[in-house]
C-alpha cells in the first residue's frame, strides 16, 4: 500500500474514533452545544446595559403650566416611569428606600425665570451607585430637555434659545441596543470554550485513561495526531458557532450585515488559534483538572473581560490594553462586531484576520513541537 | 459530645493541612483571586475614557475652534484625525479609527451671530452602543457649557433651562466603585465554592473517602468539618479584598463593620451549602471544578454585579430572587456606598439565610445518599 | 547468555530484541539526584519463545518494555528491536511490534468491534484481510459474542483479552506485554496464557512479558530476573530451580497444630529465607548451606513431619533477591489480648442481599466469622465479593437481610459499630500530602483517642511498623512497602476488634506480600478478627476459612483443606486452591452441601 493510502487509513480510523467518542460522551456534547446555548441565553437575556422604565420621582414645586409641560416629557419617555412626590423630602425618602433611582426637582420660580429670559434651573438627583446607569439617565435627561426645547420652538413659545444643539446619528446600531453588540461578542466566548477548554480536557483525558500510551505505539505520526485532534474539534466548534449565530439572529433579532462566507473564513482563523492554544495546553498538561483550570484562567476569563466584549477596551488602563493585544479574542470580537453590525469592511477586517492567522500558525506550530511520541518528552 | 468535638477538630485540622500541602489547592487559593481582583478592578469598567474622535470643521470660525478646543481639553476625549470632507466620515467610522465624528457645518458661526439655533452633528459608532451613548452625553455637557458661556458673553440670547445634576453616593460617577464594592462577595464565593467543592471530590478521587466513611464519623460531623475551612478562607478573602477595595482602589467605606461581617457570614454560609452540594454530586475533582464553574457563571452574571438586574426581562428578574449572589452584591453596595447598617441590609440577609436553610440540609442529604 | 553452544548460535538468527548496557534515569525534581530505573541491563529475546521479565515493584520492568516500544529514550545503551534502533527508528518498530501497556488504552465508549477497527486502521491492516483476521482474533479471545458491546462494559479479563487482540491486529513479529495478567482472575489468566502460547508456537513470534506472579515465570522459556534496575540473573526457569535444590522443605502440620503457627515459628529462625503456607503445608527455603540443619530448628514434635521438596521458581526468586533493610521479623510468641472471649461470633450476616436497580449483585448470603479468625472472600471479578465486603464495613447499605458487626446492627448503630473496626482499602488511601505522623494522628483522633492514649499508640506504630524514621515524610512519597505498612498502622491504631482488608496485596511485590501476611497472622494470633478479599489464590492458604463467591451467590465455604478436598480426583491428587477455584468457577465441580454448610448454621 502506498504511503498516502496508509495515511488516509490512519486518519480515517482516528477521526472515526474521535467522532464516536464525541457522539457517545455526553460531557463533550454538553460542553460544545449545551453550554454555549446556556451562555447565549444568560447573556442574551441577563446582560443588558439599556435602562428602561427607570423609576423616577418628580417634584413639582412650581405650579405653572411650563413646569407641568416639562414634567410631562418625562411621563412620555419610554426610559422613565414617573412617580409624583408631594415634596422634595418625600422624594428623598423614596430615594433612600430605593423606590426611585432619581429625582427631577422643578423648583419654585421655574416658569418665572423662563419667561423672564433668565436661566431656569431644574435639579436632577441620581443614585450614583451604578455609575453607568446613572450616566445613561443623565444622557436621557439631556435628550428630554432638547426635545422639549424643540417642541416649544415649533409651537412658537418664547425665550428658549440655546445657541447650539447636538444632532446625533448612531451608525450600525441605530437604536443603541446593547444586545446587538453583546451577542456577537459572546460567539467569541463560546468558541473559546470549545477550542480551548474542550480540547485541552479531551487530550488530558486520553493521558489519564491510558489510551494515549496505546495510541503512541502505533505507527501514527505526530502530524497525524495533530490533525486527528484539530479536525473534529474544529468542526464541533464551528457547529457551535453557527448555532449561536442562528440563535442570535432569529431569537435575539441581532442584525447581520456582513457575508456568511467572510464569517466562516474569519471564524475559522479564530477557531484554529483557539484550538492551537488548547492543544498547546494539553500537550504540556496531562491532567484534566489542571488543564481545566488553566483553560478557564487563560482562556475564558480574558475572553470575557479583556477582549472588548463587555467592557470598552479604550477606557481601560494602558497595561490592560497591552495585554489584550496577545489575546486572539480581542481581534475576533472586533471582527464579529463589524460583520454583524457594519458589513464586510475589509480594511478593518484584514489586519485583524492577519493577527489571528499568525496566532493560529504560532500556536499550532508550538503545539506540534510539544506533541511527543515519547512518554518522557 | 466531647468525642464529637474531638472528631470534628481532627477533621478540620486535617482539612487545613491538606489544603496547605496540596500545590493544586494552594494555587487555586492564591492565583485566581488575585487575578480576579485586578482584572475586575482595572478592566471591568463602564467608564468611558480616551474616546477617539475625528473632527470635520467646515466653518473654521473662532466659535467652532472654541467649541473644539473645549472637546480637545476634555480628558475623556482624544482627537485622532481632522477630516476635510464628508466622504471621509464613513471611512473613519467603518474602520474604527474613531468612535465618533464631530461635524460642524459651514453656517455654525453665522447662525450663532444672527441668533438662529444651530446644530452640531455627532456621528457615533454604535458597535458598542453603551460607550457611544455615554460619549454623546459628555459632548452634550460640553456643548451646554459652551452655550452658557456664549450667553454670558452676550453673543447669544440668555435664558433656557439648566439641568443641575447631582449623583448621590458616587458623586463623580466612577463605575469602578460599583464593581469593586461587590468584589469581596464574588471572590469569596469563588474561594468557598472551590475549597468546599473540591473537598469531598478530592477525597473520592484519592480514595480516602471510604476510609473516612468507615471511621465513626456521623454525616453531620463530616459536613461541619468540611465546611469550616472553606468558610474561614472565604471570610478572610472577603475581608482582605474589602480592605483592598478601600486602600487600593479608593472605594469609600461608609457603612458599619458589623453589617459587613454579618452580611459576609450569612452569604458564605449559603455558598458553603451550594459548594458541598456540588461536591457531594461529583465523583472527581474535575467534575467538581466544572460544576462550580457552571453554578458560578450564571450566578455572577445574573446578580447585578456588572450589569443591572433592572435591565433584565421581567421573568428573569423574578428568577434572580433565587440567586444568593444578588443579595450580597446589593448588601455590599449599600454598606460601602450608601452607609448602611445592619437594619438597612436586613432585607438582603433573611433571603440568604432562607437559601442556606435549603442548601445545607440538601448537601447533608446528598452526601449521605451519594455515599451509599 | 552467549554461552557459545551450538544451539545458541543457531538461535542468533531469530533474535528479536537486543538490549545492550541499557541505563535509564528519571529526573524527579530539579537538583534532586536522578533516579536510576535501569542500571546497565543487557538481555536478548528470541523468536518463538516467551521471555519473562520478573521482579519486584520498582525493578524496572515497565521502563524496559516502554523503552523497547520506543516510548522512552535510553539515557545510555541501546535497544534493538527486530534489527531497528528504538531511539532512532521508533515508528518502524511500532509498525512491526504489538505492545500492550499495563493499563491498556481501550476506548471505553467504543465497542469491541470499533476498538479493533481503530487499531487496524492505525496499523494499516488492508481491508481485504480484516474479516478473516478479526474473526480469528475474536475466536481466539472468545469475544465473538460481544463484538457490539462497549469496552467499558466488559469484565476485567475480557478487557485484557481485547487489549491483546488489539495488540495482535497486524500479526506483529514481536509482542511486548507489560503485566498482562494483573488484576485478572485465575480463569482469565489461564486463557490469556493459552493465547500467548498459541501465538508463540503457531506463528513463531517472540514475546517479552513482564509479570509479578512468580508462578507465571515458570511458564516462560527464558526468565530475566530484574532487581532495582539490574539484571540479577537469567536463564531457563529450570536453571533457577536447580540452583536451590536441597534447600526447600515442606512441613506437614501435625493434627493439632495450625500451619500458621509453624510458619510463624520458622519465619523467625536463623538460616531461613522464606516460610510460606502452600496447600496446607509450610514451605521453607533455607540459606545456602543450611539445608542440612533445618530440622534442628524445629521443636522435636514437629521433626518427623518435614521432608525435602522440589524447588519452584518462587523459592529461587526468594533466595536470589537481596534482603532489604529492616526485614520484618515476627515475634514468635505473640501475647493474646486478654479479656476477649474466644470463639465468639463477631461478624454475622443473614440473608444478605444487594440490588443495584434490577441487578441482584449479592444473593441471600449468610455466614459467620468468629473472633481471631482470618476469613477470606474469594471470587472472580464481578462475583459480588467487593459489594459484600463494602456492605460489611458499612460503606454500602444492604437491600435486605441483616449484618451484625461486633455486636451492633449496622443499620441502626453504624457509627458505634464502625468504632470497632479497622479498614484498609484496595488502593493506597491515606492523605498523600500529609506526613506519616499527621496521617496517624488524624486517624487516631477520628477514632476518639485521647492524647495520652494517642501518644502510646503512635509509639506502638513506630515500633511495630518501623515508621519512626519516616515520620515527617509525606505519605505519598513513601516507598511502596512502607505505604502499605502505614495504611495498616492507621487501620490498627485504635485497636479494632475486626479489620477489613480489601485486596491488601494487589500491586504489592512478592517480598512485601510475605511480610504483610506474617503480620496479619500475628494479629490474628492476638485475637483480632480479619476479613480479607484477595485474588492471589495462594494467599487464601493463610485463611482459616474462606467463602468462594460466583455471580453474587456463595459457591463454597470452608477451610482451605475442605475446599481443596472438593476437587480432589484421582488425576489430581493434590490440587491447589487455584485448581479448586477454577474448577468451581467453571462449574466443573458442584460442591456438595457439606463444605458449604460447615461454617454456618442456617444455610438455605
Amino acid at each position: 500500500m502506498s504511503r498516502s493510502a496508509l495515511f488516509l487509513m490512519r486518519m480515517r480510523g482516528f477521526l472515526r474514533k474521535e467522532v464516536l467518542q464525541i457522539y457517545r460522551d455526553p460531557s463533550s456534547i454538553a460542553l460544545a452545544i449545551f453550554l454555549p446555548m446556556v451562555l447565549l441565553f444568560i447573556f442574551g437575556y441577563g446582560v443588558s446595559l439599556d435602562a428602561e422604565d427607570v423609576p423616577l420621582a418628580v417634584v413639582l414645586d412650581d405650579p405653572g403650566p411650563e413646569a407641568r409641560d416639562f414634567a410631562a416629557r418625562y411621563d412620555l419617555s419610554i426610559y422613565f416611569h414617573t412617580h409624583y412626590a408631594k415634596s422634595i423630602i418625600e422624594a428623598e425618602r423614596w430615594m433612600t428606600q430605593r423606590r426611585v433611582e432619581g429625582i427631577v426637582h422643578i423648583p419654585q420660580g421655574f416658569a418665572a425665570d423662563l419667561l423672564a429670559g433668565r436661566t431656569a434651573k431644574v435639579q436632577i438627583i441620581i443614585n450614583g451607585v451604578d455609575a453607568n446607569r446613572a450616566r445613561l439617565i443623565q444622557g436621557y435627561s439631556h435628550g428630554i430637555l432638547q426635545k422639549w426645547t424643540e417642541v416649544r420652538q415649533a409651537r412658537g413659545e418664547p425665550a428658549l434659545r440655546p445657541a447650539a444643539t447636538v444632532t446625533q446619528r448612531v451608525w450600525f446600531n441605530e437604536s443603541s441596543i446593547s444586545r446587538n453588540y453583546l451577542v456577537p461578542g459572546l460567539i467569541t466566548l463560546i468558541m473559546t470554550l470549545t477550542g480551548i477548554l474542550l480540547t485541552a480536557l479531551v487530550v488530558a483525558r486520553e493521558w489519564e485513561r491510558g489510551t494515549m500510551e496505546a495510541i503512541l505505539v502505533t505507527p501514527l505520526r505526530r502530524i497525524d495526531l495533530l490533525l486527528g485532534k484539530v479536525l473534529p474539534y474544529y468542526v464541533l466548534g464551528m457547529l457551535g458557532m453557527v448555532l449561536s449565530v442562528v440563535v442570535g439572529i432569529f431569537l435575539f433579532g441581532v442584525p447581520f450585515r456582513g457575508s456568511i462566507l467572510a464569517l466562516l473564513f474569519l471564524s475559522s482563523l479564530f477557531m484554529l488559534a483557539s484550538l492551537g492554544f488548547g492543544l498547546l495546553i494539553s500537550a504540556v498538561i496531562r491532567v484534566q483538572f489542571v488543564a481545566a483550570q488553566i483553560s478557564i484562567v487563560a482562556g475564558y476569563l480574558p475572553a470575557l473581560f479583556l477582549s472588548g466584549l463587555l467592557f470598552d477596551l479604550d477606557s481601560t488602563p494602558r497595561f490592560i490594553q497591552i495585554i489584550s493585544y496577545i489575546l486572539p479574542a480581542k481581534y475576533f470580537v472586533t471582527i464579529s462586531h463589524t460583520l454583524f453590525m457594519t458589513g464586510n469592511v475589509w480594511p478593518l477586517l484584514l489586519p485583524n484576520a492577519l493577527a489571528l492567522a499568525s496566532m493560529a500558525t504560532l500556536f499550532i506550530a508550538l503545539a506540534y513541537r510539544n506533541i511527543t511520541k515519547r512518554l518522557d518528552g | 459530645m466531647l468525642a464529637t468535638l474531638r472528631r470534628i477538630s481532627a477533621l478540620i485540622r486535617k482539612e487545613f493541612a491538606s489544603i496547605f500541602k496540596d500545590p493544586r489547592s494552594r494555587m487555586v487559593l492564591i492565583g485566581p483571586p488575585l487575578i480576579q481582583f485586578f482584572i475586575f478592578g482595572y478592566a471591568a469598567t463602564f467608564d468611558v475614557k480616551n474616546v477617539r474622535y475625528a473632527v470635520l470643521d467646515e466653518d473654521r470660525s473662532s466659535e467652532s475652534r472654541d467649541l473644539l478646543a473645549r472637546l480637545h481639553g476634555s480628558e475623556n476625549f482624544e482627537c485622532v484625525q481632522t477630516l476635510s470632507s464628508d466622504e471621509e466620515i464613513a471611512t473613519v467610522i467603518d474602520r474604527q479609527l474613531a468612535k465618533l465624528v464631530v461635524h460642524i457645518g459651514p453656517a455654525f458661526s453665522r447662525d450663532i451671530h444672527i441668533g438662529v439655533p444651530t446644530t452640531v452633528q455627532v456621528i457615533l459608532d454604535g458597535r458598542n452602543s453603551n460607550a457611544a451613548l455615554i460619549a454623546l452625553g459628555y459632548i452634550g455637557t460640553i456643548l451646554e457649557q459652551f452655550n452658557r458661556d456664549l450667553a454670558a458673553g452676550g453673543s447669544a440670547g440668555a435664558g433656557g433651562v439648566l439641568l443641575e445634576e447631582r449623583a448621590w453616593y458616587n458623586a463623580n460617577l466612577q463605575s469602578r466603585w460599583f464593581i469593586v464594592s461587590g468584589l469581596g462577595g464574588v471572590i469569596s464565593m469563588v474561594i468557598v465554592m472551590i475549597v468546599t467543592g473540591l473537598s469531598i471530590a478530592r477525597e473520592r478521587e484519592f480514595g480516602t473517602f471510604d476510609q473516612l466513611l468507615v471511621a465513626p464519623f456521623r454525616p453531620g460531623e463530616i459536613l461541619v468539618g468540611k465546611s469550616v475551612p472553606g468558610m474561614l478562607f472565604g471570610f478572610l478573602d472577603a475581608l482582605l479584598f474589602s480592605v483592598g477595595a478601600v486602600w487600593w482602589f479608593e472605594v469609600p467605606f461608609r457603612g458599619t463593620i458589623t453589617a459587613l461581617m454579618l452580611a459576609l457570614a450569612c452569604f458564605i454560609l449559603t455558598i458553603v451549602g451550594v459548594g458541598l452540594l456540588v461536591s457531594s454530586l461529583s465523583m472527581t475533582m474535575q467534575q467538581a471544578l466544572l460544576g462550580s464553574f457552571v453554578f458560578m457563571m450564571p450566578a455572577v452574571i445574573l446578580s447585578g454585579f456588572t450589569t443591572p438586574i433592572e435591565n433584565m426581562p421581567h421573568w428573569l428578574q423574578i428568577g434572580t430572587y433565587l440567586n444568593p449572589v444578588r443579595y450580597i452584591i446589593r448588601a455590599l453596595r449599600e454598606i460601602f456606598l450608601e452607609g448602611a447598617g445592619v437594619p438597612m441590609i436586613w432585607p438582603q440577609l433573611w433571603p440568604l439565610l432562607l437559601i442556606a436553610c435549603v442548601t445545607l440540609p440538601a448537601a447533608a442529604w446528598m452526601f449521605r445518599h451519594r455515599s451509599q | 547468555m552467549g554461552l557459545g553452544t551450538a544451539d545458541d548460535q543457531a538461535a542468533k538468527s531469530d533474535i528479536v530484541l537486543v538490549v545492550r548496557h541499557l541505563c535509564k534515569s528519571f529526573v524527579t525534581k530539579k537538583g534532586a539526584p536522578a533516579q536510576w530505573a535501569l542500571d546497565d541491563v543487557s538481555l536478548e529475546a528470541h523468536a518463538g519463545r516467551v521471555t519473562g521479565l520478573v521482579g519486584a515493584d520498582g525493578a524496572g520492568k515497565t521502563t524496559l518494555i516502554r523503552t523497547a516500544a520506543g516510548l522512552l529514550l535510553p539515557t545510555s545503551g541501546t535497544v534493538t528491536v527486530l534489527g531497528l534502533d528504538s531511539a532512532k527508528e521508533a515508528i518502524e518498530i511500532q509498525r512491526r511490534v504489538g505492545y500492550m501497556p499495563q493499563k491498556f488504552g481501550l476506548y471505553q465508549d467504543l465497542s469491541v468491534d470499533e476498538n479493533m477497527t481503530l487499531y487496524a486502521d492505525l496499523q494499516g491492516v488492508p481491508m481485504a484481510e480484516r474479516p478473516e483476521r478479526f474473526q480469528r482474533l475474536l475466536r481466539m479471545t472468545d469475544l465473538t459474542a460481544f463484538t457490539r458491546r462497549r469496552a467499558g462494559a466488559l469484565s476485567g479479563g475480557m478487557k485484557q483479552k481485547l487489549g491483546l487482540a488489539c495488540a495482535l491486529i497486524k500479526s506483529p513479529r514481536m509482542l511486548l506485554l507489560d503485566e498482562p495478567t494483573v488484576g485478572v482472575d485465575p480463569v482469565s489468566r489461564r486463557e490469556l496464557w493459552k493465547i500467548v502460547y498459541a501465538l508463540v508456537e503457531k506463528e513463531g513470534i517472540g514475546v517479552l512479558l513482564s509479570t509479578a506472579y512468580l508462578d507465571e515465570a515458570e511458564r516462560c522459556q527464558h526468565v530475566v530476573l530484574l532487581h532495582e534496575g539490574r539484571n540479577l540473573d537469567e536463564g531457563a526457569p529450570q536453571k533457577f530451580k536447580d540452583r536451590i535444590r536441597g534447600r526447600v522443605f515442606l512441613i506437614t502440620p501435625p493434627a493439632d497444630v495450625k500451619p500458621r503457627q509453624i510458619q510463624n515459628h520458622m519465619a523467625g529462625q536463623k538460616g531461613i529465607i522464606d516460610a510460606t503456607i502452600r496447600s496446607g503445608r509450610v514451605r521453607v527455603v533455607t540459606e545456602h548451606g543450611w539445608g542440612a540443619q533445618v530440622a534442628e530448628t524445629l521443636p522435636a514434635a514437629w521433626r518427623p513431619h518435614i521432608r525435602e521438596a522440589l524447588p519452584q521458581f518462587e523459592d529461587a526468586f526468594m533466595a536470589l533477591i537481596p534482603r532489604r533493610q529492616g526485614h520484618f521479623q515476627i515475634d514468635p510468641h505473640p501475647a493474646v489480648r486478654k479479656g476477649l472471649p474466644q470463639d465468639e461470633v463477631v461478624v454475622q450476616t443473614r440473608g444478605l442481599e444487594k440490588w443495584f436497580g434490577a441487578f441482584e449483585a449479592v444473593k441471600h448470603l449468610s455466614f459467620e466469622v468468629r473472633r481471631g479468625e482470618i476469613f477470606g472472600l474469594l471470587g472472580p471479578n464481578g462475583a459480588g465479593k467487593s459489594t459484600t465486603f463494602r456492605m460489611l464495613c458499612g460503606l454500602l447499605s444492604a437491600s435486605g437481610g441483616e449484618i451484625r458487626v461486633a455486636g451492633h446492627d449496622l443499620r441502626r448503630s453504624g457509627a458505634q459499630a464502625r468504632a470497632h473496626l479497622g479498614y484498609m482499602a484496595q488502593q493506597f488511601s491515606l492523605y498523600g500530602q500529609l506526613s506519616v505522623a499527621e496521617n496517624l494522628t488524624f486517624y487516631g483522633r477520628a477514632y476518639g483517642l485521647g492524647d495520652p492514649k494517642l501518644r502510646e499508640r503512635l509509639a506502638w506504630a513506630d515500633a511495630e511498623f518501623d515508621l519512626a524514621r519516616w515520620r515527617a515524610t509525606p505519605a505519598g512519597q513513601l516507598p511502596g512497602g512502607y505505604k502499605q505498612r502505614l495504611a495498616m498502622a492507621a487501620a490498627l491504631l485504635h485497636e479494632p476488634d475486626i479489620i477489613f482488608l480489601d485486596e491488601p496485596t494487589s500491586g504489592v511485590d512478592p517480598l512485601a506480600r510475605r511480610e504483610f501476611w506474617l503480620r496479619i497472622n500475628g494479629f490474628a494470633e492476638q485475637g483480632v478478627t480479619v476479613v480479607v478479599t484477595t485474588h492471589f489464590m495462594e494467599e487464601s492458604e493463610y485463611c482459616d476459612r474462606m467463602l468462594i463467591m460466583s455471580q453474587g451467590a456463595s459457591l463454597a465455604m470452608g477451610t482451605p483443606a475442605e475446599i481443596r478436598k472438593l476437587v480432589r480426583t484421582p488425576d489430581r491428587p493434590d490440587p491447589t486452591i487455584e485448581d479448586a477455584f477454577v474448577a468451581l468457577a467453571l462449574g466443573e465441580v458442584i460442591p456438595g452441601g457439606h463444605a458449604a454448610d460447615n461454617g454456618k448454621g442456617d444455610s438455605p
